[in-house]
């Protein structure tokens, strides 16, 4: 049995304000994988997702209106954030490609998603100076930390009694 | 992104006490108007901003509300409420506490599959599990608790669920959540308590390994006797994907093209699947006035639990002196055989309902019944005003004489939800009836 994850509301929301631009290794160019709809998600919330697909890219298609990289070599510094949409079998590989490229790249996170799991990647990429997240979505924690996820009935254990300031994020890249 | 982007505010909400939850918790000021309160959002349906954000919404990929069978902001108000205030992820509101537990089992029980309950229900429950469910092809075993044997016997037999109350309606009963929970999880069966009785006030099933929580929030959740209403509460801990026993939630979804819950929702799966599939096909959903009142109820949740169960303590430990009294099934008193279960579980108190036999039987519990003056005679608990019933003439008077028996409501027991009135006043109306029954 592997330890829970926690990860504080401070972090998360720390990592979703500072990230402007989002390499995510797995990006399906189909709307009906979670990939898909979690990248237009965060291209609502103003990010900019940068999808990275070697079967879309050797096509040279692209996926939402951006156009599909081969790897994380092929994406257009700067990118803060590498979100691992892969089983985590694939997950120590493409850490350790985002850890050669942390510097050229600007890379400062390595996000896998909800089901995503790879202690030995987390632990090298830490031990190069990476933040890592492991097994959450940034869609769903996104939602969580700014509110629309209490639409659903889930307790986002969040609480104020100030007049909330919008949820939509309206400035930055684009 | 600059230092405008919204910053999360406030804690979260472990780091806030319980009191702070029930008044708080999923209820923001307004984002549009200000409003303190929560507005009551009568509305059936929400206009979509575009095509695509409709066709976003209907394919649960994005979120947001698009018609209130599904979801409404008053209702869900009141479930991240629920779910705060039960330590869960998240919650699922239903017209009534019996909906609600059509909902539980519904993503959980395919047809000619089985469930266990415990044999201590209330009576509604027990009516339901092995009258009605069994027309959609669900199988219910019902199985003394304190038997752990049999418990274990009853899983291995194939049992998906094990459903009990925390504490038991018609009263007095304790269940030993802890050990259950053990013998679920060996199973990979989920514990499903209903915590109607004690409330999250008295009792946090999650912290006992508990893995759903439904309740009736027509009672001390609401708390002035204004609605029939339930939830479902999720703790999120159990994982429908490693489990493979739960298809409903780990394999692709025919109506919404192929998705699967738990891939793509993780620990919100069970609550996702019951909004979007549960309430969207079975269609018992709170209506939001309701939903309305019961967080007005929460507000004071524990303020008045705590009067409730002093109330209740102190008519139980008079009845026991009273000559016509045969025994009090109290989990507070002294003399329960559920004492220490009690202390264990419900260490804020042992709740606001219980039993006592009447000496002469069935005869003398309706009149007793029927003699009060302040105590109100009807199918109710948990309101402020003391209620009163003889259950084996009414609420249990669908069961067999064997199922009365086993769930606590032989032919002298007569029933009492403890209220907020003055306690001298309350025991002088029982003591004037029980002088003349």
């Amino acid at each position: 049995m592997v330890s829970a994850l926690r990860y504080s509301d401070a972090l998360i929301a720390g990592i979703l304000r500072r990230v402007r631009t989002i390499a995510m290794v797995g990006a399906s160019p189909n709307w009906k994988r979670p990939s898909n709809f979690a990248m237009k998600y965060l291209q609502e919330k103003g990010y900019r997702v940068i999808p990275v697909n070697p079967r879309a890219a050797a096509a040279g298609s692209s996926i939402l209106g951006e156009r599909a990289r081969a790897s994380l070599a092929e994406v257009p510094a700067p990118v803060e954030m590498v979100d691992v949409f892969r089983g985590s079998e694939a997950a120590l590989e493409i850490t350790r490609e985002a850890i050669r490229l942390r510097a050229e790249k600007g890379f400062e996170v390595v996000w896998m998603q909800l089901g995503v799991r790879s202690d030995e990647a987390a632990a090298e990429a830490e031990a190069a100076g990476l933040t890592v997240i492991m097994n959450r979505c940034p869609k769903i924690e996104y939602g969580r930390i700014w509110g629309e996820l209490g639409w659903g009935g889930f307790d986002r254990g969040v609480i104020s009694s100030r007049w909330p300031r919008p949820a939509k994020r309206d400035e930055g890249a684009g | 992104m600059t230092d405008e982007t919204p910053a999360p505010e406030g804690g979260a909400v472990s780091d806030w006490g319980f009191e702070t939850r029930m008044i708080h918790a999923g209820a923001g000021p307004d984002p549009v108007s200000g409003s303190r309160q929560t507005p009551i959002h009568q509305t059936s349906a929400y206009a979509f901003h575009d095509a695509d954000h409709a066709a976003s919404l209907f394919n649960l990929q994005t979120f947001g509300f698009i018609y209130s069978r599904l979801g409404n902001p008053t209702v869900a108000a009141l479930e991240q409420r629920i779910a705060s205030l039960e330590g869960g992820c998240g919650a699922t509101c239903a017209a009534s506490g019996h909906a609600a537990q059509v909902l539980a089992f519904f993503p959980l029980i395919e047809a000619g599959e089985r469930f266990a309950a415990s044999n201590k229900l209330y009576g509604g429950s027990v009516t339901q599990f092995s009258r009605t469910f069994p027309k959609f092809d669900w199988h219910c075993d019902f199985v003394d608790t304190e038997d752990l044997a049999a418990v274990e016997a009853v899983l291995d037999r194939g049992a998906k669920a094990l459903f009990v109350e925390s504490l038991a309606n018609p009263g007095g009963v304790v269940t030993d959540l802890e050990t259950l929970a053990g013998l679920t999880r060996a199973a990979g069966a989920l514990l499903i308590v209903d915590n109607t009785l004690a409330t999250p006030w008295l009792c946090r099933p999650f912290e006992w390994g508990a893995d759903l929580i439904v309740h009736s929030a027509t009672k001390f959740l609401s708390g002035n006797g204004t609605v029939i209403g339930g939830a479902v509460v999720d703790s999120g801990r159990f994982d429908w994907s490693e489990s493979g026993r739960f298809p409903g939630l780990s394999e692709p979804e025919p109506a919404y093209h192929g998705l699967k819950f738990s891939e793509t929702f993780g620990d919100l799966a069970f609550t996702v699947h019951s909004h979007a599939v549960g309430l969207r096909d079975l269609g018992a959903s709170m209506a939001p006035m309701n939903a309305f009142l019961t967080l007005l109820g929460t507000e004071t949740l524990a303020l008045r639990m705590e009067r409730h169960c002093r109330n209740s303590l102190a008519v139980a430990e008079w009845l026991t002196e009273h000559p016509k009294v045969e025994w009090v099934s109290h989990a507070g008193l002294p003399t329960s055989p559920y004492r220490a279960l009690a202390e264990k579980y419900l260490p804020n108190g042992a709740g606001a309902v219980f039993t006592f036999g009447v000496r002469g039987g069935y005869e003398a519990g309706v009149r007793v019944v029927e003699k009060c003056e302040l105590f109100s005679h009807l199918a109710n608990i948990g309101d402020a005003r003391s209620l009163i019933i003889h259950p084996a003439s009414t609420t249990h008077r669908q069961l067999t004489d064997e199922q009365r028996a086993a769930a606590g409501a032989g032919p002298e027991v007569v029933r009492l939800s403890i209220g907020l009135e003055t306690v001298d006043d309350l025991v002088r109306d029982l003591d004037n009836a029980l002088a003349a029954a």
